[in-house]
Formats: structure tokens, C-alpha cells, sequence
């Protein structure tokens, strides 16, 4: 019988072999990782709530059916972390924020549902940038999460409670949402696999909306082969989202690490400049393993890239002043004001108080660039300027088959480093943004430590509904054993 | 690009935010910063260029026009959301004179 210690470190695919198999009780696993919470959450504060009694619960019943001798799913008392904007019905969604202060989801969403129907057991809710609005955390309503390689470093966001969960091992899967890097920049910061999936690819029913045209779900594992099993579980069509692809979900095999005759671009516009020395290394070194492994790299254009920052950055605070129009006082949240019997000061007040100042901020640059008189000038043009930087990636992906660059510019940087300047902060999604204006694929994968022993990522991105290929890429890349270790707590 | 004080209030009253006049002049900075690097998009050259609709392409995605039907457990979970109440409704102050 394996002990806590070795429950934590195993990954999702194993524990869902092994309980299947009537190995091991899916209660012993979630108990082992509640326990890993208790432990080492305290440093690390990756949870806002952690769901030990229904947790505990789901993993029993687990037990129970197969002592039924009922089939269990694909993730059969596999725990799972989940970034709290996503809706699991009984428990909070704060987003992080003041104004969401005491609600409860009454309704799972589909990849809660899909994930409940494979057999996870959900763990708790995760911190994140409030709304999904920042790169490190630093804008959670309630407190920061810690970089578990660093303590006095950020571990990314927004879904950086989420990355930092997988990272410290208090849970080997959790999901998150990627608005602009909010999977793939953690990820990288933390040292584990982090999916943005193609537009479309999951469904985002029960996620909070921050940017709809850009806003989507992803896993964040350990291992690439994690990375493939949860998406086969949380991928495929739902009618309940409009944007949902028609297809069926992509077949998402445990990935294979042989790249022959694999064409990878490299966009020098990504290479040019500002690279940190332990990243241009760790990439190089990337990228000398994968061509061992049968790639093929070459050199690509893709002109519109210094553009990204601007566009997304209209584009994304357009759409959120849209979506955040609902948090008003009325419906749900606390409601201040409106006392004197006027609903415009009811709204202005609820709003006041119960938003923080960077959504507020970019509530306010959405408005502003909607607003008449701007509109043409700031969001038509961003939206013309987003399909220019679409057709790069439409002409690069003639030429080669995935996209290689670093995730970030650098490993992850010290709190309040970037606070005082919001536009600093902005600047370290630089190399993850253009992937959710075009809509495909990314992910985020291991690749190296900086001399300060913190970890480095290196971002593939491919064709639309090519997800599972840029898995296999991954799996090279942990082949070549570039990336080792876990923080020590 | 520089804000007044005046447009970051009138964008605040539009976007249905009190904000304290402190928070004018903090945003005033910021966000004059922000569109000032944003200015960078005036150079290029859109013309002949469509506005994106969709990354993807996806048209319009339509469902029948019919209602679904909550169990009272999931109307119950909504409402008990509601900051205030009163039978079957969520209230609020008087819209209409």
C-alpha cells in the first residue's frame, strides 16, 4: 500500500489506472491530497476554498461504484483543482472579487459535469487575478498565491492558484481559463504542461466570461499524457455554448514523442529582442532536443506580432466591459447603495465597491474604446489589426506545422515588481497573446531552470483543432529530460 | 494620449462605476498610458482589411425559442443568491415613476 507522500506525486493517468483496477481507493487519494493541502497550502495559498467534506464524499461513492463492479471512468478518483470562475454547482465562484461576495453556483458546468461523469473528485476552487484580469494573482481580491519554487515570487496568472496546485502537488490535474496566457503563462512560471486549447474546442458554459471571442478552458498537468487524458474527457461539442466547434472531440491518445519530418516555425519577430539570457538558453536547448527527436526548424515572418499587445488589450477590456455589465447589485452580490430609492446610484455603488482597480481599469479602456467617437479609431481598428495578425499565423501554418517560442520573456518575476505600472505587467503576456486572437491552439511545457532555480517554459502553438499534435510535442520535450525536480515545501 | 479628469469621469458614469477622486487621477495616468501605446496601431494600414468576426469562422449558431423548465431546487439556488427578495422575485428600487 503506497503512502500520502508517494499518493501526491503521482499523476492523474496512474491514478486512474490504479483505481480502476481496484489497486487503490480513490478515497486514500483524495485523502492524501487534502492532507498535501493542509500541509503546505499555508506557504503557498493556492486555494480560496477547499471542498473536503464533498470531495472526500465523490471519492467514496468512486470507491462504492466499483465495488459495485460498475466500469469507472477515465478519471476515476483522479482530484482535480478548479480555478474559481468556473461554476461547480453547491460551491462558491468568487472570481476573486468583493462583488461575487457569497455566491453559490447553482449549476455545474460542462467540464464539471464531464469531469464529475468521468469519475473525478473535485478538490476546491483556486485563486486567480481577479476576473482573470492580471499575470500574477496580484489582483485576487483576497490574497496572492505564492510561487511554490519561489515564495517570494508570483507563480503567474490569472490562473496561477490553479498552476501552483499542480506544481506543489496538491492536486495532479486542475483546470483554468486562457484569456490571453492565463493557462500557458502560469504554467511556464511553475514549472508544469499548461493547454489552451483551440477556440471552441471546450465548452466555457459555467465559466464566468471575461472576453468571449478570446476566454477558453485548459488543463494544467504534470505530464503531457495527463494534459491528452483530461482533454479527452472535458473536449467535444456542447450545444449549451454557442461557440462551441460543431466536431466531435479531437481523439486525444496518450501522446508518442517521435517527430519525424515535424515542421516547426520559429517567428523571429518573437526572438528579436528582450529574451532573458536563462530563456534563450533554455530554448535553444529545446529546440536542439526536438530536432534530435526528428523535427525539422526553420525561420518564419509573421510581421503583425508587435501589433498583439494593443489589439488584445482593446479587444479583451472591450468585451469585458460588455460581459461585466451584469455584476450590478441586482441579481446576485452585494448591494450597496440605491437606498434613497435610485437605481443608477444602486448600480454606481455596487460597482464601486465591489470591483478592484485593475477591472475597473479595464472596465473603463473597454468603455472608453466603445464609446462613440472612439469606436472606429480603437476597437473596428483592433479588430481589422486581429485579422492581419490571424493571416500570419494562416501563412505560417502553410510553411510549418507548429509554432515554437518561449512562453515568457522570463522566469517569473518578485511581487510588486510590476504593480505600480500596469502596462509593465501587460508586457509579459506578450508572447502568449497572439494565440488567442487567432484563436488556435497553445500550450506551455517545461523546458528548463533559470540559475535561480526557477523553471522556464516553451510554447508550441498549432492549427486550429490540431491540439493533440502539440501534446506530442510536449511529450518530446519531456523525453529529453531538460526539466526535472519539484519545489520544496 | 492624455485624459482629463473630465473623460475618465464621464467613461466612469458610462461603465456605471463611482469612483473617488483620487481613483480619477490614479486612472487619468494610467490610462493615458496605456491608450498612448495603443497609438501604435494608428500606423497601420487597415483599409482593405475586414474586421474579425470570429477567429474561427463560426456563423450564427441557433437553438429553438422555447423555454426550460427549472426544478424548484434550481430556482431556489438562484434566488437565494438575490441580495434582496420578496416571493418569487428579486427586488429592486422603483424604475418607474
Amino acid at each position: 500500500m503506497m503512502g500520502g507522500t508517494d499518493l501526491i506525486r503521482l499523476s492523474a493517468s496512474a491514478i486512474a489506472g490504479a483505481v480502476s483496477r481496484g489497486e487503490l481507493k480513490a478515497e486514500a487519494v483524495a485523502q492524501a491530497h487534502l492532507d498535501r493541502i493542509a500541509a503546505v497550502d499555508g506557504k503557498v495559498n493556492a486555494f480560496l476554498k477547499v471542498l473536503s467534506g464533498p470531495a472526500l464524499e465523490a471519492a467514496r461513492a468512486v470507491d462504492l461504484k466499483r465495488s459495485a463492479g460498475k466500469p469507472l471512468g477515465a478519471l476515476a478518483g483522479v482530484p482535480v483543482a478548479l480555478k474559481d470562475n468556473i461554476c461547480a454547482a453547491g460551491a462558491q465562484v468568487s472570481c476573486a472579487s468583493r462583488i461575487l461576495d457569497g455566491y453559490i453556483a447553482p449549476y455545474d458546468a460542462t467540464v464539471v459535469e464531464r469531469l464529475k461523469g468521468a469519475d473525478a473528485v473535485v478538490l476546491g476552487k483556486t485563486n486567480l487575478d481577479e476576473f482573470a484580469m492580471g499575470s500574477s494573482t496580484e489582483n485576487s481580491a483576497f490574497f496572492p498565491t505564492k510561487n511554490p519554487w519561489d515564495l517570494g515570487r508570483v507563480p503567474g496568472g490569472s490562473s496561477g492558484g490553479s498552476a501552483a496546485a499542480v506544481a506543489a502537488r496538491m492536486a495532479p490535474l486542475a483546470l483554468g481559463s486562457d484569456t490571453g496566457g492565463s493557462i500557458r503563462q502560469p504554467a511556464a512560471l511553475c514549472g508544469i504542461v499548461g493547454l489552451k486549447p483551440t477556440y471552441g474546442a471546450v465548452s466555457r458554459y459555467g465559466l464566468v466570461a471575461f472576453a468571449s471571442s478570446l476566454d477558453q478552458i485548459g488543463p494544467f498537468t504534470r505530464t503531457a499524457e495527463d494534459a491528452a487524458l483530461a482533454m479527452s474527457v472535458i473536449g467535444g461539442h456542447d450545444p449549451r455554448d454557442s461557440t462551441s466547434l460543431p466536431a466531435p472531440a479531437a481523439a486525444f491518445a496518450a501522446p508518442t514523442g517521435d517527430l519525424k519530418g515535424l515542421r516547426l516555425g520559429l517567428p523571429k519577430e518573437y526572438l528579436e529582442g528582450g529574451l532573458e539570457p536563462s530563456m534563450r538558453a533554455a530554448f535553444d536547448a529545446a529546440l536542439s532536443a526536438l530536432k534530435a527527436r526528428g523535427a525539422i526548424t526553420r525561420e518564419v515572418a509573421m510581421p503583425h506580432t508587435k501589433y498583439a499587445l494593443s489589439v488584445y488589450y482593446l479587444i479583451a477590456p472591450s468585451e469585458a466591459s460588455s460581459n461585466l455589465a451584469r455584476f450590478d447589485g441586482v441579481r446576485y452580490g452585494p448591494r450597496k447603495g440605491g437606498a434613497s430609492g435610485n437605481l443608477l446610484e444602486l448600480y454606481e455603488e455596487s460597482r464601486g465597491a465591489g470591483f478592484g482597480p485593475e477591472v475597473k481599469r479595464r472596465i473603463m479602456l473597454g468603455t472608453y474604446a466603445l464609446s462613440s467617437g472612439y469606436y472606429d479609431a480603437y476597437y473596428l481598428k483592433a479588430q481589422k489589426a486581429r485579422t492581419l495578425i490571424k493571416g500570419d499565423f494562416d501563412a505560417a501554418f502553410e510553411d510549418v506545422d507548429v509554432l515554437v517560442t518561449p512562453t515568457t520573456p522570463a522566469p517569473a518575476f518578485r511581487f510588486g515588481e510590476k504593480t505600480g505600472d500596469p502596462l509593465s505587467m501587460y508586457l509579459s503576456d506578450v508572447f502568449t497573446l497572439p494565440c488567442n486572437l487567432a484563436g488556435v491552439g497553445g500550450v506551455s511545457v517545461p523546458a528548463g531552470v533559470s540559475p535561480e532555480g526557477l523553471p522556464l517554459g516553451v510554447q508550441f502553438m498549432g492549427r486550429a483543432g490540431e491540439d493533440a499534435g502539440l501534446l506530442r510535442l510536449a511529450r518530446a520535450l519531456e523525453d529529453a529530460k531538460l526539466f526535472s525536480g519539484e519545489p520544496a515545501l | 494620449m492624455s485624459l482629463s479628469s473630465a473623460d475618465v469621469k464621464k467613461v466612469a458614469r458610462l461603465a456605471r462605476l463611482k469612483v473617488s477622486d483620487e481613483e480619477v487621477e490614479r486612472f487619468k495616468g494610467q490610462l493615458g498610458n496605456i491608450l498612448g501605446h495603443m497609438s501604435d496601431l494608428a500606423a497601420l494600414d487597415t483599409a482593405k482589411v475586414e474586421p474579425t468576426a470570429h477567429a474561427l469562422g463560426l456563423v450564427n449558431v441557433m437553438r429553438a425559442d422555447v423555454a426550460q423548465v427549472l426544478s424548484p431546487e434550481a430556482r431556489a439556488a438562484i434566488f437565494k443568491n438575490a441580495p434582496e427578495r420578496e416571493g418569487p422575485y428579486v427586488k429592486v428600487p422603483k424604475v418607474i415613476e
